[in-house]
């Protein structure tokens, strides 16, 4: 039995999934956050899973570190956002931030 | 690669994600998540990404999570289950849930994927750290004013008084 492209497929399909319901359930801003984590982590599963069956290693690997670099940013910004709402209502959960809503 | 080491790791993952999405608790959520990003380093590894793997480990596992950890202690009473992390939608969720795995894995067991013959597996630091300087440097350059950017940007949003 060996490994196909297949199998690393259904696995960055199945952390896909369980990454979007957490998205869509959470109220709370940081597990919305951790759900968006997931769904990146599914996706460069996917880049490496591609680019290793290919014999073509480089492409996907390159991707997937910038993949890896950008998450990074987003999460240090988004979760500034969080503090920075936290600090003035006293609740990041997100159906409450409603700042904005004019 | 064989299966037998590919099963372990992947059932690893889909339990501490599981563990991630439906835990009560979102202290355990952020443990569990440290499984999920772990895990799949390892698998970056055998897939014969071993710089990714450890850009993996030093960034996810030793940054994202950490500042997650921190947000999460932060900002929220830890104890109180209903205000750290209350679920809903539940009801709707589950069925585009169920129905886009579903789908994703229906759509990929049809298809017959372009493969190559044959894989052979080499250390990818030299051709990584070369292609970054040579045909990849303008995005690289251009992700490096990203991350300036972003973490000036965090800063000043974190430091704000609230008037």
């Amino acid at each position: 039995m060996t490994l196909t492209m297949g199998h690393v497929l259904a696995l960055s399909a199945i952390l896909f999934c369980l990454g979007l319901y957490n998205v869509m359930t959470r109220r709370n801003a940081v597990g919305i956050l951790m759900g968006v984590e997931i769904i990146l982590n599914a996706a460069g599963i996917n880049f490496v899973g591609f680019s290793y069956f290919q014999n073509n290693f480089l492409p996907g690997q390159i991707f997937t570190l910038f993949l890896i670099v950008l998450a990074a940013a987003e999460a240090a910004v988004a979760l500034a956002i969080v503090v920075a709402i936290y600090k003035r209502s006293q609740t990041i959960d997100v159906e409450e931030a409603t700042l904005l809503k004019g | 690669m064989s299966l037998f080491l590919f099963i372990p790791i992947a059932l690893f993952m889909i339990v501490s994600t599981c563990v991630v999405s439906f835990s009560r608790n979102l202290i355990y959520s952020a443990f569990a998540l440290l499984g999920t990003l772990f895990g799949s380093a390892v698998l970056y590894g055998m897939l014969s990404a071993d710089f990714v793997a450890v850009a993996q480990l030093l960034i996810y596992v030793g940054g994202i999570l950490i500042l997650i950890l921190f947000a999460v202690m932060l900002t929220t009473g830890i104890a109180d289950i209903k205000i750290t992390n209350k679920s809903v939608y539940g009801k709707w969720a589950l069925p585009v849930f169920f129905l886009l795995l579903f789908g994703l894995l229906s759509l990929l067991v049809g298809v017959d994927w372009p493969v190559a013959k044959e894989v052979t597996a080499q250390s990818m630091v030299r051709p990584i750290g070369h292609a970054l300087l040579k045909e990849y440097l303008l995005p690289f350059e251009v992700i490096s004013i990203l991350l300036l950017g972003a973490l000036v940007g965090a800063v000043v949003i974190v430091r704000r008084e609230v008037r």
